[in-house]
């Protein structure tokens, strides 16, 4: 008995110095529970390595019928490296959840979840596909906003009318990944360098090989690589919880 | 009981140890022995300690890492054991980290997991030129993780996290980059909100980071304000406009009063004076007019107004006029509109030559753009010499001088710490408060989230940035380091500085009182709003450039933004053209090396099929307004009335060497490609889009 306490004091005293943080998430507590769990807005994001992305990520817990639940609780996880704030909160009159996302310090895509229990305490999840760009693909997508946008990109706003409609043959935006994915990077880079005529394309596309420079070119194929939408293979690596 | 087992353990114990004793040492032989073993196991422990330390351990991972890829061979030949050091002893750059990033040159390692083993992302700098902690910080010479990665009471800089670190490209660059599109809106956010006005920030090549935010003179404010718009600014500027770069500082009621009542105490009336409202009802009656020349003279190129949907509409080179009514007098605005140099000769603002009708149609236009709920509120009573005395002494104490022109006060020196090394600003230096974690990023990023925090007495006021903002805003003074400024000058790539050119003479004057400059750039110096003008005179065609002087056409149908009509007299225009055709020329060519005599039906033909088929020219130009949409450049429908052959000829076959920074790709064009296609352009002689209207 008095060895038991011996040691009971000796292992207090030991291990009082130590503290343990804890990285989860004090557990909410949840007034309501849904069925499931969708993404309102804030997926398919093009952000930086470690900066907040430009959009708040949106999620909403619905019951069977498919009418937002408040007061769920919903917790967002992401590889290491993807912080939220909040990472868990209860979802509000509309059944939603906001939180602001900053990516972590790789460029790639980065798989998050969002997660609540439906009422007999089976998981809900949904995936969330967000992208960092790097330096290279940074200097690609400068690029791309200076040179290729208002040709390539659809939308228009009132700073920038895209040209789009105007063109006979219409080009392709990049995050078309089930086209653009099928051409090389050589081919790629040979479009944009010498126009579509090289390759029997479209002449609408001129050749931008005298005006920007090879390590400009690579940088926008990386670019491409990176925002294509199904993911490019080669588009750098693809972060998700183990 | 216990007391005798307890001896004879002991007296057991002693006999044991002496016979271990004279086992080891018993004689000289057996003495000597054993302290050569004792001798050879003290000698070993460096060894081990090598031999067991973290290192090692990453390298084994890696070489049991690269056995099993198809690639082995390549990679176990490019593998070096042992510590390896990247040593830069002019940059004292001693870099370890390659000792355990294994896999940083390696092409095929570019999407393994392990950040250990990565290759590292595309730069444009070799590693073993640049070494690793010049951009990443972390203390270079450290062989453990720990010691390499974080910061301790020895070592101030750890790692810089990946959102900072355009800080790195920053020490050396200081020039607008394609890469670091953060690390240019930072220094474009100091410059805009006026930090340096108070914080001194030399750069490493001698220049400054100048404020461009142009805040207003109160010499004479009691002419264009009243104290009740000055009392509701001063609590909250961000509640007049959103788009107010003035910080916030905070004042309580009483404070607010006492400045407003000595801000306008110490103004002094124009001189000379601002004329009474000229009473011109049927044109003040007219809002249609006052919208549609509101319109004609682009006001929103520079100013933007809140639409009913809450969207702001127009540029930010002048401040916002959602309320300008609310602010300024009447009177005032009609002599700013007739001639804003009466009231202030340092603005931005062009001299408009309105006539008397349009100075009170626009000047009422504007007049009726009125926030009134920004100051229904404030009632103030006429101030009192000791309010006045007391809104001085704010006054001085919040060093509002620094930007701002007051009667009787000197802008003060050095009113805030100066911060041209504040990115190796050593943290004991620095006082945290809770909630702001150890490191100097997150120091600085807190300091420009919320000065205040760190002491209400502290005069640093609020500004009014976005998360992202605050992040650019650090990235840009984490750049501003000791490595910066001592390092050897041929690493630096100096930032470009506007030239002090100025238009010369008679269409000189002019060209100031129109505020040229604003918008245009010339020889290195003013705006980029607009084309360059340096060398409009090889450009283009007398007749033109007159034209469109009187009276401006789109040439670039998507721009919002565009050349206002000034409404000039033809004295002036002809100044103007004279002087542009004459000094503004390109020395690479003649302007009249090309005449259009010698350009051929036959090349026009071919020139035609060119532009359309093998250059497809319009997929962003419109030569025929019924057939052609490209929206991106300009119309080219003009051409032939527009520009001089040559200039055409030699823009085809390098735009950039002609404007740099153009968007027009170069074509490779051969000679007579680029002949026949000047000759197309130029039998082009729409007169303007109205045409296909």
């Amino acid at each position: 008995m008095k060895n038991t306490l011996i040691a009971l004091c000796a292992f207090m005293l030991l291990t009082a110095g130590c503290s343990h943080k804890n990285k989860q998430p004090a557990p909410l507590q949840a007034t309501a529970t849904g069925a499931a769990i969708v993404e309102s807005s804030g997926g398919k994001q093009i952000g930086y390595i470690g900066m907040p992305l430009d959009q708040t990520v949106v999620v909403q817990v619905n019951d069977a019928s498919g009418s937002g639940v408040a007061g769920a609780a919903v917790y967002f996880r992401g590889p290491s490296g993807v912080s939220f704030a909040p990472a868990a909160a209860l979802t509000d009159s509309s059944g939603q959840v906001t939180t602001t996302v900053a990516l972590g310090q790789q460029a790639g895509r980065y798989k998050l979840t969002a997660s609540t229990r439906d009422g007999s305490g089976k998981k809900a999840e949904v995936r969330i596909d967000e992208i960092a760009l790097g330096y290279q693909q940074t200097v690609g997508a400068q690029l791309n906003g200076q040179y290729c946008v208002r040709c390539h990109d659809p939308e228009s706003t009132p700073q920038r009318v895209s040209n789009m409609d105007n063109l006979a043959v219409k080009p392709h935006p990049f995050t078309e990944g089930d086209i653009l994915n099928k051409i090389s990077d050589a081919d790629l880079v040979a479009i944009i360098s010498h126009g579509g005529a090289a390759l029997n394309k479209s002449p609408l596309m001129p050749p931008w090989g005298y005006t920007l420079s090879k390590s400009d070119i690579a940088a926008l194929v990386a670019y491409i690589r990176a925002v294509a939408d199904p993911p490019h293979e080669a588009g750098g690596l693809v972060y998700a919880q183990k | 009981m216990v007391v005798g087992f307890a001896l004879e353990g002991y007296l057991l114990m002693k006999d044991k140890l002496s016979s271990i004793w004279r086992f080891f040492f018993g004689d000289s032989a057996r003495a000597f022995g054993s302290a050569s073993i004792i001798l050879l196991l003290l000698l070993a422990i460096a060894p081990a300690k090598n031999h067991f330390s973290q290192w090692r351990h990453y390298q084994k991972r890696y070489l049991h890492f690269i056995r099993g890829r198809a690639d082995a061979v390549t990679l176990e030949r490019h593998f070096q054991g042992g510590i390896q050091q990247i040593w830069i002893p002019e940059q004292q750059i001693t870099d370890r980290c390659t000792t355990c990033h294994l896999g940083l040159k390696e092409a095929s390692l570019a999407d393994v997991s392990s950040v250990a083993f990565r290759k590292h992302p595309v730069i444009p700098h070799s590693l073993t030129e640049f070494g690793c902690t010049t951009c990443h910080r972390g203390q270079g010479a450290a062989t453990t993780l720990q010691e390499a990665h974080s910061a301790s009471e020895q070592w101030e800089q750890p790692l810089l996290p990946a959102k900072y670190i355009e800080a790195g490209c920053g020490q050396c660059h200081l020039e607008n980059q394609t890469g670091t599109p953060f690390l240019n809106q930072g220094r474009q956010l100091i410059s805009a909100y006026g930090c340096t006005h108070c914080h001194t920030i030399k750069q490493p090549d001698g220049t400054y980071i100048l404020p461009d935010d142009d805040p207003p003179s109160l010499k004479h404010i009691a002419d264009k304000t009243t104290r009740e718009w000055v009392y509701a600014w001063i609590k909250d500027p961000q509640a007049y406009a959103t788009t107010a770069t003035m910080p916030n500082y905070h004042f309580n009621d009483d404070d607010a009063r006492d400045i407003s009542a000595f801000v306008l105490a110490q103004s002094a009336p124009l001189e000379p004076p601002i004329q009474p409202v000229k009473a011109d009802a049927n044109a003040a009656a007219d809002p249609a007019a006052g919208t549609t020349l509101y319109g004609q003279s682009f006001c929103a190129s520079c100013h933007a107004t809140q639409n009913a949907a809450g969207m702001m509409v127009g540029g930010n080179v002048g401040p916002e006029l959602t309320g300008i009514g609310t602010k300024a007098k009447p009177e005032w605005l009609q002599d700013w509109v007739a001639n804003p140099n009466h009231y202030d000769p340092g603005t931005m603002m062009p001299h408009y030559r309105f006539d008397a009708k349009q100075v009170t149609t626009l000047a009422g236009f504007l007049e009726s753009k009125t926030e009134p709920d920004f100051v229904a509120n404030v009632h103030l009573d006429p101030a009192t010499p000791a309010q006045i005395e007391h809104g001085k002494r704010l006054v001085v104490e919040n060093g509002c001088a620094s930007c701002h022109q007051i009667n009787g006060i000197k802008k003060p020196e050095n009113f805030a710490p100066e911060l041209s090394r504040i990115g190796s600003k050593p943290l004991n230096q620095l006082i945290f408060v809770e909630g702001v974690e150890h490191t100097l990023p997150d120091y600085i990023g807190a300091k420009v989230r919320n000065p205040r925090a760190f002491g209400p007495s502290l005069k640093m006021p609020q500004f009014k940035f976005t998360p992202q903002q605050i992040d650019a805003v650090t990235t840009a003074l984490l750049a501003l380091t000791d490595r910066a400024q001592t390092q050897p000058p041929n690493m630096r790539i100096a930032s470009v500085q506007q030239t002090k050119y100025e238009p010369a003479g008679a269409a000189g004057q002019l060209m100031r009182d129109l505020r040229c400059l604003t918008c245009h750039r010339i020889d290195g110096h003013g705006g980029d709003m607009a084309p360059d003008l340096t060398w409009e005179g090889t450009a283009v065609q007398r007749e033109w450039l007159t034209q469109f002087l009187k009276n401006p056409e789109t040439l670039r149908p998507a721009l919002i933004r565009r050349m206002p009509k000034f409404n000039l007299p033809d004295s002036e225009i002809n100044t103007l053209t004279d002087y542009m055709m004459t000094v503004y020329q390109t020395p690479e060519f003649d302007r009249d090396s090309l005449p259009v005599s010698q350009l051929t039906p036959a090349q026009v033909e071919q020139g035609r099929q060119l532009f359309y088929s093998k250059f497809a020219c319009q997929s962003c130009h419109i030569a025929d307004y019924k057939t052609d949409k490209g929206y991106i450049g300009p119309a080219l429908a003009g051409t032939g009335k527009r520009f001089n052959a040559a200039w055409v000829y030699h823009w085809l076959k390098d735009p950039q060497a002609l404007r740099p920074g153009t968007i027009e790709p170069n074509q490779h064009m051969t000679d007579d490609e680029a002949r026949s296609l000047t000759a197309f352009l130029m039998s082009l002689k729409s007169t303007g889009s109205k045409e296909a209207m």
